[in-house]
């Protein structure tokens, strides 16, 4: 009984992920890349709750690591017979080497993850506003060598050529992957003992939490998650290093935040819930009836009304949609 | 001197360096003002240095005088901060710094959205104030007149704002505050207008500002400021958050240390910038997380 109430936990995201899954299928082609960009958007969240929501440490980083996975998924999945002509000025090493779909993706969770705990060692002994701002910094540094550095991809250009191999399927079994593994996390003791840190710092370390290295851990394995998210973002779109940078940042956090920072639930639900505005919108700023509304919307008035409704989201509803709280259908 | 030939300084560039340190130094204290009252840190303070800016070149394109492109600026950034304070701030208060610095992300990303709807990804070129930015030569040294004005500006700004803080009771008000504001209130200090003037004052900030970042950048886009604000905002977690003269003192440093290194650096490297800017900034806050400028450690340290 008390495992099953556990579950259930699980369920609840997880369902929700499949349904979004299996709607997709019943679209159009077109409005189908809508619902895929939703489940990758998905993963990436639940990578950055991974960290903060279970830590309370808020990180402007995360999307660094979700740019390095698409970084490595992006050169090492791009043929090697268009290599030279979209990265010239690529290094040997990575010259000569292509790999399949699942092992770029693995690689690509693997970077991320080695970025992550390289950047954490030293960044995890801040708190508050200096965490806040020396994490804003890894994106910053990130961003910048990324554009730059064309020894490691395509620099100011956009990843081209990529195979489009994130699907509806693929995007939803990565989505559901990084759920299983918040889940599984989160349950776990690291999980607890995090979120212990989180609650009362002070009782945490009297009765012999070390905050660093639970912190340390959380963001690691954050930025694996990050990272496989970034690898699905690459095989989804031609990723540049603006489409992962402040707006993505943003849009990811706000999404935490509207559904509840604090639970895996609240993470799927804001993105998801945020996601389907975007999508509607988006669909109806082009003119074309959905679910039956003929809607007209001027360009550009879709962020204007996202916008509005996070900041009411966030003014009104601060703890987010779900109030922060796991998903229950019935309470032990 | 030889130093300064070696890193490929001159004094145009610290001239240069040093105005830019004086604007990022107004933008501090704007943010620090608001910090100091309410906990919270505004990101949304560079959409209101684009708003300004937005003004001006509205003023600039309909014709209007100087005087009163720049009386625009003012009125619509003040305007726009009270409404802030009202719209956002106000129900916002005593939650978690988080929960408010996310807000104030979604009213940045809003105003920008807005900005963009309305002029477009292009932007607008607000002219009148341009003649400016032509240099005169002090003793072979070329200073374009904005870096003398945006220096005196800083300095009378700054001075200004030390005699409100230390001399006027409104400013014992918001000193107060800033150092325990439930036992401010109980002392009788009016919460709601200790903290309008924090706004209003960190609002005519960000519209001087916006008058000379426009003055030495007249195309105004809409991420106008946006990347200074980030820059600043590290300035300022850097100085110290928590009193107004670290603050200011980080928000001067950073300005004048990314107009020094973007002379300095080779051309090659320069584009590098934003990554020396920012690892020395992680750097410092590994070293003093509580900030340099202030002396007890007032972030805790894990």
């Amino acid at each position: 009984m008390r495992r099953l109430t556990a579950l259930q936990e699980l369920a609840g995201p997880a369902l929700l992920v499949i349904v979004t899954a299996l709607l997709g299928t019943l679209v159009s082609i077109s409005t189908q890349g809508y619902f895929t960009d939703t489940l990758v958007k998905v993963a990436m969240v639940v990578a950055l709750y991974t960290f903060v929501g279970n830590s309370g440490v808020l990180s402007f980083g995360h999307i660094s690591f979700v740019a390095v996975g698409a970084w490595t998924a992006g050169v090492l999945s791009v043929p090697s017979d268009v290599k030279p002509a979209i990265m010239p000025n690529l290094a040997h090493m990575l010259r000569d080497r292509t790999t399949g779909n699942l092992s770029s993706l693995a690689l690509a969770a693997l970077v991320g993850g080695i970025c992550a705990l390289v950047v954490a060692l030293p960044l995890m002994r801040l708190s508050g506003l200096a965490a806040g701002i020396a994490t804003f910094g890894v994106l910053e540094i990130t961003h910048n060598l990324l554009r730059y550095e064309e020894k490691i991809g395509p620099g100011l250009n956009a990843f081209s050529s990529v195979p489009e191999t994130t699907g509806l399927r693929q995007a939803a079994i990565g989505a559901l992957v990084v759920v299983v593994v918040a889940f599984a996390y989160g349950r776990s003791r690291f999980g607890r003992l995090l979120r212990a840190t989180r609650e009362d710092p002070a009782a945490a370390r009297a009765v012999g939490v070390s905050i660093y290295r639970q912190r340390l851990g959380a963001f690691a394995l954050s930025g694996v998650l990050a990272g496989l998210a970034g690898g699905l973002y690459v095989h989804l779109l031609p990723v540049n290093t603006e489409s992962v940078y402040l707006d993505l940042t943003f849009i990811t956090l706000a999404m935490l935040v509207v559904g509840g920072a604090t639970s895996l639930w609240g993470a799927v639900v804001g993105a998801l819930a945020v996601s389907a505005l975007d999508s509607y919108l988006a669909v109806a700023e082009n003119g074309s009836s959905f679910f039956g509304a003929q809607i007209d919307l001027p360009a550009g008035t879709r962020v204007v009304i996202v916008g509005t409704l996070m900041a009411v989201v966030l003014i009104l509803r601060p703890n987010g949609l779900t109030g922060g709280r796991e998903f229950r259908v019935w309470r032990r | 001197m030889t130093m300064l030939a070696i890193w490929n300084i001159d004094w145009q560039t610290i001239a240069d360096a040093t105005a830019l340190g004086g604007v990022y130094a107004l933008m501090a204290v704007g943010i620090g003002l608001v910090f100091g009252v309410l906990r919270l840190v505004n990101f949304a303070y560079g959409q209101l240095v684009m708003a300004g800016a937005f003004s001006l070149a509205l003023a600039s394109q309909w014709g209007w005088p100087q005087w009163a492109g720049i009386g625009l600026c003012f009125a619509v950034v003040l305007a726009l901060s009270m409404l802030m304070d009202r719209l956002v701030f106000r129900p916002l208060r005593g939650h978690s710094p988080a929960v408010m610095l996310v807000a104030t992300f979604a009213v940045a990303f809003l105003l920008q959205s807005i900005a963009l709807l309305w002029f477009g990804p292009l932007g607008k070129i607000a002219t009148s104030l341009a003649y400016l930015n032509r240099p005169i030569t002090i003793s072979h040294v070329d200073i374009r007149k904005i870096t003398i004005v945006a220096v005196v500006v800083a300095a009378l700004c700054l001075v200004a704002l030390a005699l409100l803080l230390e001399r006027t009771t409104v400013g014992l008000h918001m000193r107060a505050s800033s150092m325990d504001f439930q036992t401010a209130r109980m002392l009788g200090v009016r919460a709601n207008r200790v903290i309008a003037m924090a706004v209003l004052v960190s609002g005519a900030l960000a519209a001087v500002v916006a008058v000379m970042l426009t003055v030495q950048n007249p195309l105004v886009t809409p991420d106008f400021a946006l990347r200074d604000t980030i820059i600043v905002l590290a300035g300022v977690v850097l100085g110290g958050m928590n009193r107004p003269i670290p603050a200011t003192l980080g928000g001067f440093a950073i300005g004048f240390a990314s107009g020094l290194l973007g002379g300095a650096l080779p051309t090659n490297q320069s584009q590098y910038l934003p990554t020396f800017l920012f690892a020395a900034v992680i750097l410092v806050l590994l070293v003093r997380p509580g900030g340099i400028f202030t002396r007890a450690r007032l972030v805790e340290r894990v």
